[in-house]
């Protein structure tokens, strides 16, 4: 072969370096994306963790009644609560990695983990 | 016509430059035209020129060739300042750094293919760098990374092993390249 006598000895060195260099690259770069998920806590104790990346809906039974919490577009939010502030509800859309919505009354939280965490917690 | 004042001289330098730039800037245009899915993936057929006239004429006149293949390139595609404009700049300028060390590396054992996979990394490496920084401030981009690494890689390949068939073939070194 032609071609394959111009390759000198480094080359085959460089191609196979690449050639790892781009194998790596496939776990590293989609593997960090889709770690994310939302962790929901009632009384304290972790009670689901919900994969961002698919959408769904979840009802957690607490003190007061059932709090549901769904998951859309890689953002998690509180839909409902029997809590008499509403705070969590009001929250809306949590999609940052650290961002958390308590339902104080109801003994739930929901929480995004994985990725870079900016801050231990955020209040409103 | 009047004559022209000003003259500027010129040395045979220039002149090779020049000639080398032309062929490159050509195949600027070319590479322009062909249809690929994603923006971004590219076969950078000019390289194939940087490669050769490092090759012959050193770091220094590789750099000049590229570096005019952009501008120049930029103004006949139209994009001149515009962010793609920057983009190839930023690719060039790293993959001429990254050039200047593997040129360096003995001849014996790292050849054109080397010089040009490593390049092509480095011109990723920049052009990533450059978006994540200014154009899509978002990490969402290195998503796309392994895409663009195994373009690089094989577009890498393939350039350099037409750059070293090139160098290895007389008659267009004799022919072609001074008259390109």
């Amino acid at each position: 072969m032609q071609w394959i006598s111009l390759l000198r000895p480094g080359d085959w060195l460089v191609a196979v370096l690449g050639t790892v260099l781009c194998a790596a690259s496939f776990p590293l770069a989609w593997q960090g994306g889709s770690a994310d998920k939302a962790v929901v806590r009632r009384g304290g104790e972790v009670f689901a963790e919900l994969d961002l990346s698919r959408n769904r809906r979840i009802e957690v039974p607490g003190p007061l009644g059932t709090t549901t919490i769904t998951v859309d577009r890689r953002r998690v939010r509180v839909v409902s609560d029997p809590g008499p502030h509403q705070y969590c509800v009001r929250q809306g859309w949590l999609e940052r990695a650290g961002e958390i919505a308590i339902c104080a009354p109801n003994e739930v939280s929901v929480q995004i983990v994985g990725g870079k965490e900016t801050y231990d917690s955020l209040s409103y | 016509m009047t004559r022209s004042v000003t003259r500027l001289i010129t040395t045979p330098e220039d002149h090779r430059i020049a000639r080398l730039a032309a062929a490159a800037i050509g195949l600027a245009l070319i590479d322009a035209a062909i249809p690929l899915p994603l923006p971004g993936v590219k076969p950078g057929l000019s390289n194939i020129v940087t490669l050769i006239v490092l090759a012959r004429y050193g770091w220094s006149t590789a750099a000049w060739v590229c570096v005019l293949r952009v501008i120049a390139g930029g103004v006949l595609l139209g994009q001149l300042l515009s962010p793609g404009f920057f983009m190839s700049l930023t690719g060039a300028l790293f993959s001429l750094l990254v050039l200047a060390g593997a040129g360096r590396l003995p001849r014996r054992w790292f050849g054109p293919v080397s010089w040009s996979i490593l390049a092509a990394f480095a011109h990723i490496g920049g052009q990533l760098l450059l978006a994540r920084l200014w154009l899509i401030p978002h990490n969402g981009l290195f998503y796309l990374m392994p895409i663009f690494a195994v373009a690089a890689l094989a577009f890498g390949i393939i350039n350099g092993l037409i750059a070293a068939r090139l160098l290895a073939s007389p008659s267009f070194m004799n022919t072609g390249a001074h008259h390109a």
